[in-house]
């Protein structure tokens, strides 16, 4: 695989938010067709990393590539159709109050005009059951919902389209461990199904080893790991190995954040 | 100052070029329309009634008691109807659009737009800036009728002025510049109001309490343009 140009490829990109360094050289490959976990402490710009490639923020420098052409020199119109072909769930479901579930599950649907507002329930009833929710629910408006429905529901949200790339920012957080492992499953079924590129965040080393094939970490603005997501806990790398193991001594100490 | 006058021109970029949002430009027409009749209608009649009986009670001192119904018809189609009306617009719908869009700014509801094929812009701010600019004159009309209504009832109950020669005295002074004049303001000011609460709403930051804040900033922001483009508009169209 290794002579495949990667579906998403970082190089050198940084990020600072007045003072605080958020990005400081992050250099990263992510193979087509393969599940992605990015690991690392709260904070240490793993959203932030995300929200670069899906171009809600700008990097300060350095560069991505998504099928080996430049995002960041793309014309807004090119950018858009990328845009079409990418899912996202936001960390806190980002749900549309205003609308009901059902309508935010179709949202990308009908904003394309691949579907028809009178097929969209019945559309997102079926992607609604894939998550685990009644079709009932469709007609429930987002702040009825509990968080974890919530987060279900923006994780049809994000696959109802079939995207070829998408990033879930802590898909099974909230979640029952039940629920996570079926979200963990939905999430290999439409990596393997869709033949889709998954982008994962998670603090969750089981959930990590069920929808990772490859794991990379973050710290301090760069990536300081990256290999078999199946490692993790053993990897020999003293930093990975203690996050992975959730210990209290090690090379990460916890320090005051800025 | 030039940003938020680039943000006013990309939202209107949005008008020639679809997809077009109709559904939302008439959600926001009603909550704009409609459901302001009863401030606007409430604040403009009082306004009339005021207006007749100081007018009387100044005119008096110059036995001038005949000039009531004029004044109140023009004071209220030129001036007071528009600037009243668009005042509580202010207050209700700049701060509504404000708090609603800074709420999906920091629960990163418009970057979701982004990744679901939506041009926020298009979707948030131009249907909105379009129902402002149609909803304020239909809000002025009615409080032009309302103001001189007003006017009228002091007049005739209060003042001993007979109910038909006062009307006939503000159909004879009435000219259609004054109310023309007065719809196009009442057009301006809704486009200000729209888009400074969508400005606001858009750009904060922060949370609940950034919310507040740009809440806050859209009703004195646009209360205070208000004012001042109705002195621009009105040395615009008759002082000459
Ligand atoms: N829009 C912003 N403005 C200013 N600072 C920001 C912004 N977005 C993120 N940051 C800062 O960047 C840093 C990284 O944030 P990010 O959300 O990427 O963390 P994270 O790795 O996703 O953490 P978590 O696991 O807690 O979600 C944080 O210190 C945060 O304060
Ligand atoms: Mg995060």
């Amino acid at each position: 695989m290794s002579g495949d140009v990667p579906k998403i490829r970082l190089r050198g990109l940084a990020k600072a938010f007045g003072e605080k360094k958020v990005l400081d050289g992050v250099d990263l490959d992510i193979r087509a067709g393969h599940g992605m976990v990015i690991l690392g402490g709260s904070g240490s710009g793993k959203s932030v990393t995300i929200k670069c490639i899906l171009g809600l923020i700008q990097p300060d420098a350095g560069t991505i590539e998504v099928d080996g052409r430049d995002i960041l020199a793309m014309s807004r119109r090119e950018r858009e159709e990328l845009n079409d072909r990418i899912g996202m769930l936001f960390q806190n479901g980002a749900l549309f109050d205003s609308l009901p579930v059902w309508e935010n599950v179709c949202f990308k649907l009908l904003a394309q005009k691949r579907i028809t507002r009178a097929k969209a329930r019945d559309k997102a009833a079926e992607v609604l059951a894939q998550v685990g929710l009644a079709a009932s629910v469709g007609d429930l408006s987002p702040a009825e919902l509990s968080g974890g429905m919530q987060k279900r529901v923006g994780l049809a949200r994000a696959i109802a389209a079939q995207p070829d790339i998408i990033f879930f920012d802590e898909p099974t957080t909230g979640l029952d461990p039940i629920m996570g492992a079926v979200i963990d499953g939905l999430i290999v079924d439409v990596v393997k199904r869709l033949g889709a590129t998954a982008v994962s965040i998670t603090h969750d080393m089981a959930s990590a080893r069920r929808i990772g094939d490859d794991a990379a970490m973050l710290h301090k603005g760069k990536i300081v790991w990256r290999g078999p997501a199946a490692s993790l806990g053993h990897t020999g790398n003293a930093m990975v190995d203690q996050f992975a193991r959730g210990e209290r001594e090690g090379p990460i100490q916890m320090e005051l954040r800025r | 100052m030039g940003a938020v006058a680039l943000f006013a021109l990309q939202g209107l970029s949005h008008l020639v070029r679809p997809p077009f949002y109709g559904r939302l430009f008439l959600r926001h027409l009603v909550e704009i329309a409609y459901f302001s009749l009863p401030v606007v209608a409430l604040t403009a009649i009082f306004t009339g009634m005021v207006l007749a009986l100081q007018s009387y009670t100044g005119f008096a001192r110059f036995n001038a008691e005949g000039a009531v119904a004029n004044v109140v018809v023009l004071s209220i189609t030129r001036e007071l109807g528009p600037v009243i009306a668009a005042l509580m617009v202010a207050g209700r719908i700049g701060a509504a659009f404000a708090a609603e869009i800074g709420t999906m700014r920091v629960t990163d509801q418009i970057d979701a737009l982004t990744t679901l094929s939506t041009n926020p812009m298009k979707y948030l701010v131009t249907p909105r800036l379009l129902a402002g600019v149609v909803a304020l004159p239909f809000l002025v009309v009615v409080a032009d009728v309302l103001g001189v209504m007003g006017g009228w009832l002091i007049g005739t109950t209060k003042l001993g002025f007979a109910s038909l020669s006062y009307l006939k005295a503000t159909m004879d002074f009435l000219q259609t510049m004054d109310v023309v004049s007065g719809l196009v303001k009442a057009s301006v000011f809704g486009f200000v109001i729209t888009l400074m609460g969508c400005w606001c709403g858009y750009n904060s930051k922060g949370g609940a309490q950034g919310v507040g804040a740009a809440t806050t900033a859209a009703v004195v922001s646009s209360s205070i343009l208000i004012l001042a483009l109705d002195y621009v508009l009105t040395e615009m169209f008759f002082a000459r």
